[in-house]
């Protein structure tokens, strides 16, 4: 008989865990002494449990493995719900291991009590409350079970302290059954023949992918699909890397700041095929504008309820993405042909390309386009990059060319500012040789700035690319389109001095402030400084803006360029 | 359109809230809903009666079965069915008025379960169309309290809901 403590240590050995993010309290005391005695699970410390999300998200968005976070009762669990509402709603498995108050106090309002599964049940994919230590090592399985097939997503377990101290044979389940969960993964076939047919007769097609891509490990396959259709391919900000950047095909991201040709080609296609993408309000702009269109819409994904939510589809195809992507390439191979027409569509793109819809004019400030720009070439394209939320995130995504799925760490679909530099910290225990940068801004940086401390403490070298305009640049250049220039409280004063502050934390602090400098100086940071976290504050130009932009409620087409400005 | 959902879902403390939370969270109605355990007491039936458009009851029944929770989900009302309401209902009954009560629940075929010198509780069952014209056909000023259980449902014939 082994007390409940150990069997949650026992558990995530089980489930090969190396590594969780959390921070100690009253509730999770017997945890954190279980976890001491061993050394396979290996804990780090952050300083605020909102970062402990973050990370183990990041862990999971870079590794394809459960990201694990443990936290304490209360104020534990309410600092977390940022973190768990963001990994949510990217559809992102991990597993949140919650101290409770013991069985006897709840509901009596007990000193760090609060009702965790009401509290996280609508930004979870599911969560438990254990009521019985015999409970404890099957929730704990069924917790890694759901979060990790069908579609993915957060799942908290409760854990009330005394259930902890109590004694109970450890028995861990080697798989789970479970009446009420059976997620679909192989696809209909007839429907998979029914997308074979519509893609041949394509005249103007388009391959949009999402996040399903990456979250499936279906990049391949994707990529020999449309290799062998010659189609031309976006992604969504979730679906970058899922797809080479630099191949032929590809025409960008697409979206309210996607490329002039993504989308147009996405609006103007006879038939597009969705893959693990969900045509949301930042995707399509607005839906009357876009269903103005007449097409034919190939739908694949794991979620039944992602299919026809806000695009009327015409073939459904339900189950995971990569086992789909594996069908249909088989059924592709007998007398499988694409229409000659699409050859004029290829055209009208290269044309659409033409536009340069990225351009950018050099200023005497450094232009954030630019630094990105740089950083790609510095790091040979290769590096994890994370980013916050803001202008910074659009430029990131915009300027550095994905080749690999897994390396674009943001969240896309809550807009979590503040995450950058935990997911740094997540991407960094899970792949320890990387290459991470992380793009910010004042602004974002400064929601998890506290972590610099945990980045000390276990020697995460993360390089923080801070795009510093003194403004909350998202806010300000829609204040400055929409709002006649209006700039309520999005201009940042009493800045800290981040080189200081990075040096105060026994870090790297360097300022650039001139174009010319800002090579040099990422250069030195990826390679005089490559053990160390680099904190680069970029002086940039205060006025840039992101193009090209779909205006809220605008169609698709209907994008701002910088050079109708 | 007005739709009957029936649910089965696993009699766990906490699963009332994850179907009634997605229908606050998502917009949706609930125009009643009730909740017990089946004749397996691992499961429990649940009956939303709720209103909307054919899409909107396609994200109802697909958000619904993603629950984890939930083990089947069907539209009862997509096919033949019954369904039943049961209502309580107190009202005053003096003079002239408590003849004419009785009178009333007996054409209804209602039956009055609680007798004293000034009122009557009367229980009623029907569909829901029924209930409503009872109400409407009495004295508005003699109703003291009426209690509905809102809408059961279930398939006719062969249609069954199980495990």
């Amino acid at each position: 008989m082994i007390s409940g403590a150990e069997i949650v240590i026992r558990c995530l050995q089980e489930e090969k865990v190396d590594c969780v993010f959390g921070y100690p309290g009253g509730s999770v005391l017997h945890i954190y002494d279980a976890l001491f005695k061993q050394d396979e699970v290996k804990h780090v410390l952050v300083r605020h449990e909102q970062a402990a999300v973050h990370a183990a998200d990041a862990y999971s968005r870079s590794s394809q493995r459960v990201g694990v976070a443990l936290v304490t009762s209360g104020p534990g669990v309410t600092n977390t719900v940022t973190g768990i509402a963001t990994a949510y709603m990217d559809s992102i498995p991990m597993v949140v291991l919650c101290g409770q108050v013991p069985t006897q106090y709840i509901g009596q309002d007990a000193f760090q009590e609060c009702d965790t599964v009401g509290i996280t049940r609508p930004c979870v994919k599911h969560n438990f409350l254990v009521k019985d230590v015999k409970d404890l090592a099957v929730t704990i399985k069924k917790a890694f079970h759901i979060a990790s097939t069908g579609r993915p997503g957060p799942v908290v377990v409760d854990i009330p302290k005394d259930i902890t101290a109590q004694l109970c044979e450890f028995d861990y389940p080697k798989t789970i059954q479970m009446r009420s969960y059976n997620p679909v993964v192989k696809g209909h076939l007839g429907q998979i023949k029914k997308a074979v047919q519509l893609l041949q007769e394509a005249k103007r097609p388009i391959i949009y992918t999402g996040g399903g891509v990456i979250l499936s490990d279906a990049a391949q396959k994707l990529t020999e699909l449309a290799h062998k259709l010659n189609f031309p391919v976006t992604n969504t900000l979730m679906g970058l890397g899922g797809y080479p950047a630099t191949d032929r095909q590809f025409v960008g991201m697409l979206g309210m700041h996607g490329t002039f040709e993504a989308n147009n080609a996405m609006h103007y296609a006879d038939v597009i095929l969705a893959v693990g993408a969900r045509f949301d309000d930042r995707v399509i702009g607005n839906p009357e504008h876009f269903g103005s269109e007449k097409r034919r819409v190939i739908h694949i994904d794991i979620d039944p309820s992602s299919i026809s939510k806000r695009v009327k589809v015409d073939v459904p195809i339900v189950g995971n993405v990569a086992d789909v992507l594996d069908e249909l390439l088989k059924l592709m191979d007998a007398g499988f042909k694409t229409d000659p027409e699409v050859a004029d569509w290829w055209r009208q793109i290269d044309e659409w390309r033409g536009r340069d819809s990225l351009r950018y004019k050099q200023a005497e400030h450094i232009m954030p386009q630019y630094v990105i720009e740089k950083l790609y070439e510095v790091t040979g394209g290769d590096a994890f990059v994370t980013s916050d939320v803001g202008q910074h995130q659009m430029f990131a995504a915009q300027y550095y060319k994905f080749d690999k799925p897994r390396r674009w760490i943001n969240s896309g679909g809550l807009g979590t500012m503040g995450v950058g530099l935990p997911y740094g910290m997540g991407v960094l225990m899970a792949n320890p040789e990387a290459q991470v940068a992380c793009v910010t801004g004042e602004g974002s940086i400064q929601m998890c700035i506290q972590e610099l401390s945990t980045c000390k403490q276990y020697g995460l070298p993360i390089k923080i690319i801070n795009l510093n305009n003194g403004m909350l640049g998202m806010v300000r250049q829609w204040q400055e389109m929409f709002y006649s220039k209006r700039y309520s409280q999005s201009y940042v004063t009493s800045l800290p001095d981040f080189v200081k502050l990075a040096e105060s934390y026994g870090h790297v602090g360097m300022r650039i402030e001139k174009p010319e400098d800002v090579e040099p100086a990422l250069r030195k940071a990826f390679t005089e400084h490559k053990n160390d976290l680099v904190f680069m504050d970029f002086i940039i130009d205060p006025g840039a803006n992101v193009f090209p932009m779909v205006a809220a409620g605008k169609g698709l087409t209907e994008m701002i360029l910088a050079e109708d400005l | 359109m007005r739709h009957i959902i029936s649910i089965l879902i696993e009699n766990e403390s906490g699963a009332l809230s994850r179907v009634a939370g997605l229908f606050s969270a998502r917009g949706y109605n609930i125009e009643s809903l009730t909740v017990a355990p089946t004749e397996d007491p691992s499961l429990s039936r649940m009956t939303i009666l709720t209103w909307g458009s054919d899409e909107v009851l396609e994200q109802i029944t697909k958000q619904l079965n993603k629950l984890v929770d939930v083990v089947k989900v069907v539209d009862l009302s997509e096919a033949a069915h019954v369904e039943r309401e049961l209502m309580l209902i107190k009202v005053r009954a003096t003079g002239k008025d408590r003849e004419e009560m009785k009178r009333m629940a007996d054409i209804f075929r209602g039956r009055i379960i609680d007798v004293t010198e000034s009122t009557y509780v009367i229980e009623l069952t029907g569909a829901s169309s029924k209930l409503d014209s009872f109400i409407a056909a009495l004295d508005a000023g003699l109703i003291l309290e009426t209690v509905r259980t809102g809408v059961c449902g279930i398939g006719r014939g062969d249609r069954i809901l199980k495990v």
